[in-house]
């Protein structure tokens, strides 16, 4: 990892490779062209879950692959999102780091993530430093990843008793990737919301935290799913995206019927 | 004598398919080969102005550039259009365009390199001074007054206009009818998407002036025959045109292309081997497109719902140029087929070829047959629900019953034989349509949005009769050929001129062989795809392989049979009449003697050493036999599909799906089962995603598998399979064809489950394809 951190800088234009499932594709289709890749896929230190105990968080390194996540005791939202990615080569290939580092507006990842509440670890040659995914993700590709860092730890919440989280996407038929997706985690006491946190993405250039969905559901029973899923209009914005798989107006039509389906199913795992 | 046909037997092919063991274009090497890669136009539309190739050439490992003028100047033609109805006006073009691009992925120059990676590399170096031109899109927009001209030599950017059938008796059925239907529907432009993407290798030998092709084509003759007769003006007796495994071709892989000039023509010019292989993204830019057409359909019925007459026009979008067969598809294709299984007296289809700024349209999978069963299909569906009719009682209302087989309908087709109340009794009795329909009544009443679709489809399959096929425009005659050799050890090598890239020739066609010659399965090897081992061929399109190639060595075989009958009657001391091919022992007997006769092996041998012939046979053991069919055969099927619609989404499931066929004589369950199928899952794909999607710029939207959704295998529930058999009278094996049933019922069969889900909400027609959010528009828009 150190010589990977060293050659990052002093390498022209250089890039990590991981899975090489979004850069590859990229380079193929010549709308990338790094002057040099690092090839980070044999680092073992970087690869595999952690699982903690307590309250401790699970840790998962970056170049763990989507289907060992699918098949993982991590948080049910990622598993299950994990478990949607694409197809089977993809998800073998494929990682986490690289599906957050790239930051695909479709992706299914970031919106789990900032949903679940992780946080990202990101590391330099000289030092080292946790980003709450919330803040992670700041645009379409975007990311506050600086120059030459590395994301080594991507740190997920575990699931206690009462609480659930669940993860609901309209799949593209093509690629696979969200055209709308949404996550929900929920604790439940009594019949109680006591808390939720939801995200979606694939309607807006990064995943989206939902305050309003939230701040509706919270103290409540469940009975308040449906509208407090209709709120997420309110949490999305004005920059909806559009293209040949599904119109901005679709887009908004569609996500608080997903906002609904993550919750419900959330809710339900967290009742047991 | 039936051992083998009518029997299911692992395909012989899938070993070495399924060990990444077959011989593609892709993977043959030869020495010192250099690469071809080509500049395709980034416009719709636009002049070339100039080509400046000079930062290319000067990047190490580039060999060459040429552009249009350049390979004109060396001799190639144009590429000719081998379907020509009358009064065709076929655009000019060639290879590589000197002049103007008409589409995006039209070649403008062609980049010689000793590597793959240089050769790509050098694309991105030619600089090409384009003028972008105003662009014309969409099959009838096209022909509008003020649309930008593509070909100045092609008025209205309008090739052709075809019509056929019944003018006045379906003008008469309209006046008379008691309830007339329409519809205005488009049949979207789909992207074929072969596995393997094309590739063309070819190596010249200077000192014999010999030219050998590798290329990934359905039918290694016909392109021989143009390159020799009208690209490349190599002889044909010089020519060598191999197509080795090929993976798949679904019709896209018929048509003659430029890179099967443009390799040849490179490896003579630089007198090095060369390669091209297409980029996935190449393909979807160059492989010949399918469907594209616009209609307006109108059905009249009697006051009893007995259909009287049916009027279509078309408007057929072919694309920037006529590919080689483009113009059979909407036409000798399509309305021939508008009968559908009907007895309709008053027909009359009219026919527009246009032009547009996008990727030529030719055959894929069913050709023009998906378009007319769709069209007829849809506008059925409309009529059982005006006449109030469950869908399967109005269609048996007007099938056309078994006993009038041969049928003549009035759009030019004899059918050559049926059974279409028996279709739909076994499709009720494998679906359970009584108790499906309840199902939906209760789904309904729970608010469900649940359909069943049904649909009975006709094909004409196994071109063709040749005389017939040159009285439709066809330059080409559509025989095909088959030769039966016997070794001298009694080993058989059977050389077909149709192509397999996935129908499972090489299994199929030994069983044909075996039965005739009374030889165990794996003495017969199966040879097809090169001009240099097989005397001539057509190649495998139409799901004629099996009518017409297969009958072939029915032929074959049988002279070969009776030429070993002779000679054993000869040696064994009786009369030929006397000598049987013994089913149990695999020896050649007579009858009622009790010795064991001779073996095969000592019959063939006995051919080669010609110490004791009869007077009149000659020595060796080989025929060949070229069969021409008297009619087309005409498969026919009835499906049902269900599908659930998420109210709140839009998304359709498709959740049952059974499909009837009647192919003929079956050869091998398990293949036909496996051709329908897949058959349905490509014909589902068009219905539930697929669509090939152009900008108003011609730009292509959907240029990768991003883009453009295949069907996966997850979206789909068992598909179940019945069968019936009325063998068809015009081929000695009984059999129809197979490839192209499933994906001509798959497609409507399912619009018309997702019309029947919606009706409640009183929705009779959407659009393909159904995406989540064309349902969730069409939900809106009416609740
Ligand atoms: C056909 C197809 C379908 C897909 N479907 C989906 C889908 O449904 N849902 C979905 O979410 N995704 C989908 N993806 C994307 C997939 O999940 C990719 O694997 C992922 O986006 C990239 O991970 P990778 O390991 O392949 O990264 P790479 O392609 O190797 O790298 C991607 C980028 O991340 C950088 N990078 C990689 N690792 C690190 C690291 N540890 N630290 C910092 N930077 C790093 C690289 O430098 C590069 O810029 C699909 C991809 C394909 C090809």
């Amino acid at each position: 990892m150190a010589e990977a951190l060293s050659l990052i800088a002093s390498e022209d234009d250089a890039r990590f490779l991981a899975g090489g499932h979004s850069l590859v594709p990229a380079m193929k289709l010549r709308l990338d062209a790094p002057g040099t890749l690092i090839d980070i896929g044999r680092i073992e230190g970087l690869r595999g879950i952690a699982y903690g105990s307590g309250d401790e968080n699970d840790c998962i390194g970056p170049l763990t692959t989507h289907a060992t996540i699918a098949s993982s005791n991590l948080a049910s939202a990622l598993v299950e999102a994990a478990g949607g990615i694409g197809d089977p080569q993809v998800r073998n290939r494929g990682t986490i780091g690289g599906n957050i580092a790239h930051a695909d507006p479709a992706s299914d990842l970031p919106t789990v993530l900032t949903a679940l509440g992780a946080t990202i670890r990101v590391e330099n040659s000289s030092s080292a430093r946790n980003i709450e995914a919330e803040s992670f993700f700041t645009g379409l590709f975007e990311t506050s990843l600086g120059e030459n860092e590395l994301v080594t730890v991507i740190a997920v919440p575990r699931e206690g008793a009462g609480t659930g989280s669940a993860y609901a996407k309209l799949f593209n038929p093509a690629s696979r990737y969200a055209v709308v997706g949404a996550c929900a985690s929920v604790t439940l006491n009594n019949g109680v919301v006591s808390r939720a946190r939801v995200a979606v993405g694939g309607l807006t250039p990064m995943a989206t935290r939902c305050g309003s969905v939230e701040a509706a559901l919270e103290g409540r029973s469940t009975d308040a799913i449906n509208g407090a899923s209709a709120q997420v209009a309110s949490d999305v914005g004005d920059d909806i995206l559009e293209d040949i798989h599904a119109s901005a107006e679709y887009r908004l039509g569609v996500i608080p019927v997903y906002v609904e389906r993550a919750l419900q199913a959330a809710c339900a795992r967290a009742a047991g | 004598m039936a051992k083998f046909v009518g029997k299911s037997f692992k395909r012989v092919e899938d070993p070495r398919f399924l060990q990444g063991k077959g011989k593609y274009v892709s993977n043959l090497q030869r020495p010192g080969m250099a690469y071809v890669a080509i500049v395709r136009s980034p416009h719709a539309h636009a002049e070339i102005k100039g080509i400046d190739a000079s930062a290319a050439l000067e990047l190490d490992g580039v060999v060459a550039v040429y552009t249009g003028q350049d390979l004109i100047d060396g001799g190639v033609g144009q590429l000719p259009c081998g379907w020509v109805v009358p009064e065709c006006k076929i655009p000019e073009r060639w290879p590589v365009e000197p002049a103007r691009a008409r589409h995006v992925g039209d070649a403008v120059a062609v980049v010689v390199a000793d590597s793959p990676y240089v050769a790509e590399d050098a694309l991105e170096l030619i600089e090409v001074d384009y003028e972008p031109l105003p662009v014309s899109v969409g099959a009838r927009a096209t022909t509008e007054y003020r649309a930008q001209q593509i070909h100045a030599e092609i008025p209205n950017n309008t090739a052709y206009a075809w019509a056929l059938g019944d003018e006045d008796g379906m003008r008469r059925a309209f006046r008379e009818a008691a309830h007339v239907v329409e519809l205005d529907l488009v049949n979207q432009r789909l992207i074929p998407n072969a596995m393997e993407p094309r590739a063309c290798m070819a190596e010249w030998d200077n000192t014999t002036e010999e030219m050998t092709v590798w290329t990934t084509s359905q039918n290694p003759h016909p392109i021989r025959l143009l390159l020799s007769g009208f690209t490349l003006g190599i002889p044909e007796n010089k020519l060598r045109v191999i197509s080795p495994d090929v993976g798949g071709g679904f019709g896209s892989k018929i048509f003659h292309y430029p890179e099967e000039i443009i390799v040849p023509w490179v490896a003579r010019a630089i007198n090095r081997p060369a390669k091209w292989v297409a980029t996935r993204s190449e393909s979807f830019m160059t492989d010949s497109q399918g469907r594209d057409h616009v209609t307006n359909v109108r059905m009249a019925m009697d006051a009893t719902g007995t259909i009287t007459g049916l009027h279509v026009q078309t408007w057929a979008d072919q694309g920037a140029y006529l590919s080689t067969f483009a113009p059979l598809i909407p036409t000798a294709l399509s309305i021939t087929l508008f009968s559908g299984l009907y007895k309709i007296p008053g027909i009359w289809g009219e026919m527009k070829g246009t032009l547009t700024n996008t990727v030529p349209v030719d055959a894929y999978r069913g050709a023009g047959r998906p378009e007319a069963s769709y069209l007829l299909e849809r506008i059925v569906e409309k009529g059982a629900q005006k006449m109030g009719m469950d869908p399967i009682a109005f269609r048996r209302h007007n099938l056309i019953p078994a006993d009038e087989f041969p049928y003549q309908t009035p759009v030019a087709f004899q059918y050559d034989s049926g059974n279409y109340q028996g279709l739909f009794d076994k499709l009720e009795e494998i679906s359970g349509y009584g108790d499906l329909r309840e199902e939906q009544k209760s789904k309904r009443a729970e608010g469900k949005l649940w359909g069943v679709g049904v649909a009975g489809c006709i094909e004409a399959s196994g071109p063709a009769p040749s005389a017939v096929a040159g009285s439709l425009g066809s330059a080409v005659g559509l025989w095909e050929s088959g030769t039966v050799r016997v070794h001298p050890t009694g080993k058989v090598t059977a050389l077909t001129g149709s192509h397999a890239h996935g129908q499972g020739h090489e299994t199929t066609f030994a069983q044909i062989v075996a039965d005739e010659l009374n030889i165990p399965l794996e003495d017969i090897e199966v040879v097809h795809g090169d001009t240099g081992r097989i005397p001539f061929g057509m190649g495998t399109y139409g799901s004629r392989s099996a009518a017409v190639g297969g009958s072939a060595l029915v032929r074959s075989a049988t002279r070969v049979r009776e030429k070993m009958t002779k000679i054993a009657a000869h040696q064994m001391e009786s009369r030929p009449e006397d000598v049987y091919f013994d089913d149990e022992t695999g020896n050649i007997r007579v009858r009622g003697a009790t010795d064991d006769g001779m073996s095969f092996f000592e019959v063939a041998l006995a051919a080669y050493t010609a110490h004791d012939l009869p007077p009149d046979i000659e020595p060796g053991l080989e025929e060949t036999a070229f069969f021409d069919p008297s009619n087309f055969t005409f498969p026919n099927s009835a499906h049902i599909a269900v599908v659930s619609i998420d109210r709140e989404t839009g998304e359709v499931t498709l959740e049952k799906y059974f499909g009837v066929d009647d192919v003929g004589k079956v050869i091998n369950p398990l293949i036909v089962d496996g051709q329908l199928v897949g058959g349905v899952a490509q014909g589902v794909g068009q219905a539930l995603w697929e669509h090939g999607i152009y900008g108003e710029d011609g730009q292509l939207l959907t240029g990768s598998m991003m883009d453009y959704a295949m069907p996966r295998a997850d979206r789909f529930p068992h598909i179940e399979t019945g069968r019936i058999e009325t063998p068809s009278p015009t081929n000695p094996l009984g059999v129809k064809g197979a490839g192209e049933m499933g994906t001509i019922a798959g497609t409507v069969t399912v619009a018309n489950a997702v019309v029947d889900a919606l009706a409640p909400l009183g929705v009779d027609h959407v659009e393909m394809p159904f995406t989540a959010e064309r349902i969730w528009q069409t939900i809106q828009a009416h609740s």
